[in-house]
Parts: structure tokens; sequence; C-alpha cells
């Protein structure tokens, strides 16, 4: 079974390329906080927006009942998927249902969640992820590494290559903006030809049925607007209750994941054009469980900004890829074991509980709070190895006990002072990069005792 | 007043001397310190590591050593906050409401309990400081570079009071260093880049001594330092604020 360490330790073998990894994550994360910095009553917007979907937490089926009638009013089809595999059949089912072979795709973490694509490539449908990053992931044949930059890990020199053989550039060339006009030539003639179009969601208004996608390349609106179905997929805890609201979050999103005021496109749909067929496909997937554990609900607050990703130390030098499911970063290693404890097991320990996480998130999920409570539920469950339960047992009965402490103590000092082969060699994972500390003769309680009680 | 020090274990066995600065310095600054003799961790390794079922007995320990005393004052930001965060007791909760309410880290007590304006230290080097997470996120010793607020810091205010020293600034004021507990053997290669990397933010503004308020954080870039060899030293805020020529 794969695990973030073993993943991270590969990450790591090119180091310059960790360094670049970092160093290009930590200036998205300085972005967001110049234009947090922009916002004076930005802590109380977040306060806010997660008030709000405290709310919505609260009262969720009925707000969902209240979308679902609105958008049906509104003529659109909304169905629901209880899991992923619900989801993708209905999917499946509608682009069959019109005969297509091919459609357009713009960014929607939830059907990556779902592995959608995959799904309908087995069933001959061709899909065409039309986000520039997600298209050169696509053509790479990798998962994203970032919900909001999912190429976040590729140089321009490989992006270059890429579209050397894929899309036939010339080879070497590497200028950013000649290798986007390059993609979006490419993507036109999907685009143009496309009859069905996918999208995310990212709000859902329940009092008006009307639902909001967020996109910086405007790729989701050419791929809705020319097709003559457009189906927008969304997890269940996308609602918020009234438009009203929507401000907070637009406000919100756009500068905690990249520092922009706002995403260049904000488009609302509320209903399909003349001719034109709107599907709406609601996904539990896990999200009601979610709901129902109380440690751990407010993580369906997310917004899926990542700007935990950004701030998040571990993340920049261990990659996406290193959390081996959808959604990475320290909000994914809280969502991952809802879905599968077993798989996911190792991501809630894939932190040093710093908190840096919990502070950006615009809606003030306590990331780092959950990553600790996620250990004690997986350790309960029984998802760790023998070898770690036997020594945190081991640990435990020596730490518990003052004269055993007081007995290992001594023994290890003097092991470091007297053999110190015992501790410094290539089985000691601590020694491998760092030296040992230099072990002192006394202990402080021995000082203590020699300086301060047997001296009164 | 009695302040009861509580000493990490691993300052206990490994270093000592940040112990007998804490000690002293208390002392010098007018508390009477006991030192409960039996105590032995917090259990934040065993509660960290998914097994706060295990540290329980480590809980019923502390209150054993601590229950009773006006204050407690530990020379770490992580185990003050894991006693505030996680202590509590099967026989006797209310105890260990108190002992959760009464813990202080060194620093916010010298500032917030002792409110001490000056200090007779001296230490004539270019020091660098590391805030160490639990100590600035869980215990808001310092104003945290995520959050759209004023800033304040309650170590840096109490290095400033020090004679001849030279308070260097970082690129990046309070990034993780990686130790992280157990995460620094079982996430082995991340742990360190972020030590390796935490600590060339030190070195490229040419400190000489890089402190802070806990030394689990300061021991794993020691180790990276001593691995590179570096001549630069690391020192417990106590060592500094205790220093005299």
């Amino acid at each position: 079974m794969v695990n973030h360490a073993d993943l991270s330790e590969k990450f790591n073998v090119d180091e310059p390329r960790v360094n670049w990894h970092d160093e290009t994550l930590w200036w998205v994360r300085q972005k967001r906080d110049r234009a947090a910095k922009q916002i004076p009553e930005w802590e109380e917007l977040r306060s806010v927006a997660s008030s709000i979907k405290d709310n919505v937490l609260s009262n969720l089926s009925e707000y969902l009942a209240e979308f679902e009638k609105n958008a049906k009013q509104n003529g659109v089809h909304v169905h629901w998927a209880a899991d992923a595999d619900e989801h993708n059949q209905i999917v499946l089912e509608i682009i069959q249902s019109h005969g297509i072979k091919s459609i357009v795709k713009s960014k929607s973490m939830l059907t990556e969640e779902c592995h959608l694509n995959p799904f309908l490539i087995k069933n001959n449908i061709e899909v065409v992820d039309t986000d520039l990053g997600e298209r050169i992931v696509q053509l790479a044949e990798e998962p994203p590494s970032h919900i909001v930059l999912p190429c976040i890990h590729w140089k321009k020199e490989e992006i270059g290559d890429l579209f050397h053989k894929h899309l036939g550039t010339p080879a070497g060339n590497a200028d950013p903006i000649f290798l986007t006009r390059a993609a979006r030539a490419h993507l036109r003639k999907y685009f143009l030809s496309a009859k069905l179009a996918m999208t995310g969601v990212n709000f859902a208004i329940a009092s008006t049925g009307e639902f909001v996608v967020c996109t910086n390349e405007g790729n989701a609106d050419m791929g809705a607007h020319l097709a003559d179905v457009h189906i927008a997929c969304m997890g269940l805890e996308k609602i918020i209750p009234e438009r009203k609201h929507l401000g907070v979050f637009l406000r919100l999103l756009a500068r905690s994941a990249t520092g922009q005021p706002i995403t260049s496109y904000s488009s609302h749909f509320r209903k399909p054009a003349e001719g034109q067929e709107m599907h709406i496909v609601i996904v539990d997937n896990g999200r009601s469980r979610q709901l129902g554990r109380l440690d751990f609900r407010n993580s369906l607050k997310c917004i899926r900004c990542a700007a935990c990703f950004n701030t998040c130390p571990v993340y920049r030098r261990s990659g996406g890829h290193s959390y081996h499911t959808a959604i990475a970063g320290p909000i994914g290693s809280i969502l991952a074991p809802n879905l599968d404890m077993r798989n996911y097991a190792d991501l809630p320990f894939a932190s040093t509980l710093c908190g840096s996480c919990s502070n950006v998130c615009p809606v003030k999920i306590d990331i780092h709070q959950q990553l600790y409570k996620w250990r004690q539920v997986l350790v309960e469950e029984g998802y760790v190895t023998k070898e770690k339960s036997v020594a945190m047992k081991t640990m435990s009965s020596v730490l518990s006990n003052p004269s055993k402490y007081r007995l290992a103590g001594r023994l290890g000092r003097w092991i470091l002072r007297n053999a110190p082969f015992l501790a410094k060699n290539r089985w000691n994972l601590w020694f491998k990069h760092r030296e040992m500390p230099e072990a002192p003769k006394n202990s402080f309680r021995e000082w203590y005792l020699e300086n301060k009680v047997n001296k009164k | 007043m009695i302040a009861g020090l509580f000493v990490p274990c691993y300052i206990d066995q490994f270093y000592p001397e940040v112990a007998i600065n804490t000690l002293q310095l208390l002392e010098k600054l007018g508390c009477q310190v006991k030192f409960p003799m039996n105590q032995t961790c917090c259990g934040q390794p065993m509660a960290n590591s998914g097994f706060a079922h295990l540290a329980k007995k480590c809980d019923d320990l502390f209150i054993e050593n601590f229950a009773g005393l006006d204050y407690i004052v530990c020379p770490s930001g992580s185990c003050t906050l894991h006693i505030k965060e996680h202590l509590h007791s099967k026989t006797d909760e209310a105890t260990a409401t108190n002992l959760r309410k009464v813990v202080y880290e060194l620093t916010e007590f010298l500032t917030d309990v002792l409110k001490i304006g000056h200090l007779p230290a001296e230490f004539n080097h270019k020091v660098s400081l590391h805030q160490s997470c639990h100590g600035l996120r869980g215990l808001m010793l310092s104003q945290m570079s995520e959050l759209m607020a004023s800033p304040f810091s309650k170590p840096t205010q109490l290095l400033k009071m020090v004679k001849g020293i030279e308070l260097v600034d970082l690129d990046r004021p309070d990034e993780c260093c990686g130790f992280g507990g157990t995460f620094c053997v079982t996430e082995e290669a991340v742990s360190v880049k972020m030590g390796k990397d935490r600590v060339m933010d030190h070195l490229h503004h040419h400190t000489e001594v890089i402190t802070g308020v806990d030394m689990s954080c300061l021991m794993h870039m020691e180790g990276i330092l001593k691995r590179m060899k570096s001549p630069v030293k690391v020192k417990h805020i106590a060592e500094i604020l205790n220093h005299q020529y």
C-alpha cells in the first residue's frame, strides 16, 4: 500500500526541485497575504463565512430540498447520487441518451473524487479537460497535484516538451504565452464541436435554484454556452442559503486561493437557454456520513480554495501526489479518511500539527485539530501497524512511571556517552541526516537533588 | 506565590541547563519555585501519535505532582499547550481543570503574570528567534503571519530587554521547522527538509545563535546545524534571558 512518507521521500530525492516547488507555492501564499491585507474586515469576513456554513450544515436537508424545487422550476433536471458510482452512472446515461461520444469538462474536483474520466473512457466516451492545468495533467496521464493549480508540479520546459509531443508545438519552445496560445487553439476545436459540457459548482443558492461557477479561463462558460447539454456536478455541501451570502464567499475565495480580488469569471447559471438542456447532479459520496461525525462535520465547510495547501510546509515539500488522493493537502487529509480509513490512514499523520492551515482557512475549519482527532480515531479503529502500537505501549509504560523513566533516561545517556554506535547507526532515522544531542552526565533532576535538595 | 517548575522529559534528560536557567531566572525575579520530584512527561508523544488513551497515566501523574500549586511554569510551548488542551482526570476533573488554567509557558509567565519591564541580562550576539508552532499558534505567544492583525511577540518583547543583543529578522518569520514529535522519524525526509530550510533562513541572515521557546525544535535544528558543521549555536530563550557576563 502506498503511503505519504514513502512518496514524499521519493519527491525529496531531487532537492532543487523541492526548493522550486516550495518557493512557487510560498509565493502564492504571500500573494494571499497581500490580498487579504487589503481588506480591513478580513478576519470578520472569515467568521461570517464560517457562521453561514454552520447554518447550512445544520439545515442542509431543508436547503437542498429548497434548491431542488427552485432549480426544477427553472427548468433544470436535478439528479441525486448517493456515491461516486451512482454519479458516474447518471452522467454516462445522460451522455448516452443523446448519442454523444465526446464531451468537454471544466474543472471539477468532485469528478476527480469520483474518478469520472477513467469511467467515461472505459465506456468509450472521450473527455477533454478544458482548464489549462487540467489539460496538461490529462495529456501527461496524471491526476492533478493541487485543486486550484493542477499542474503546479510541472515546469514550463516540461510543458513545452509535453505540448511538442501532443500538440505539435516546436521542440524546445517553453514560452508560457506561446504555449497557452497553442493550448487555446487546441481546445477551441473541442469547444466548437462538443455537444455536451460538464462543469463543477462553486456555490448553489437554495432560494433561487441558481449555481455559480468560478474560473479564470472562462472555459466553463465557453463549454456550457456552446454545448446543447450542460451537466453541473456538485457535492451536497455546496449550498448557500441566499444570493446575498454569495458576496462573502466570492470575496474570500480568490483572495485565499491565488491572491486575486476575484476570479476572472464568476458565472451564474439559472436556467437552460432555449433549445438547451441543463442537469445538476447532487452528490453525497460520504458527505452525510461526515456530517454525522461531530468532530469532523465542519470539514464540509470547505470552499476548495487550497490556501491550506499553499501554506502547508509539508505539502510544499512533499508534492500533491504524495497524498495519493484527489484532494491533497491538509484539507484532503481530513476528508480522505472519511472515504476510506484503511487507504488513507497515513494522511492525518502527514502533518506536524503546526496549525498554519487553520489560520488561513477562509471558513475557519479547525483543520489541524481535526488531524489530531483523526489520529485518535484511526488508532481506535485499528488502522495502525502492530509495531507502532507496541512501541507506543512501551513508551507509555516508561514515561508514566517515574522510576522506569529515570532508569531509561540514565541508560540512554550512558549509551550515547559510552557506546554511541548503539544510537548513531543507520537504523536510527533521526541520525540519517541529523546529529544526536550531546548527552549530559546528569539529568536536571539529579542536578536539582545535588544542588538544591541536599544543600538545604 | 509558589510556581511549580514543569520540566519536559527531554529537557530533563538532554538539556538540563535549560531547566537550570529557567529555575535561576524565576528565582532571580522573586518567585518561590518548587520542582515536584516525581514528574516525567506530559504524555504528548503518545497523544499526538493517536494514542491519547495511553497518556492517561501521564495525566494522573502530572496531577499528582502539580496539584495545589498557584502556577505551573514550563520552558516549552508545546508541552504547555498539551497540558492546556488535553489534561483530564477520571477521578478529579476539578483539579485537572484548574491545572489547565494555571499552566504557563515561561515567556508568557514573565510577560503576563510577572509583567516584568526589565531584565538583568546581557548577551552580546546576533540572535534570531524560531517561533515554535505550538507556542505561536496554540498559546498565541506572538502574532501569526497568516492573520490580518496587529503584530506582537512576547518572546521578542523579552529578548529586547537583554543588553547587547542584536535581533535578526527572517524571511519566513513563523514557518514550522518540521520537528513535529514522532513526525521527525515517521516522515523523516520531509522533516529534515523542513529543518534544513528553516536553518538556512537563519544562516542567510548571519545569525550567531538561534533561540526559541521550545528545545525540541531547537534540538532538531541543532542536529542539522551540527551535521552541516555550522558554527551557529542553538540556545533556549531561558539561557539568554538568564545570561550575565
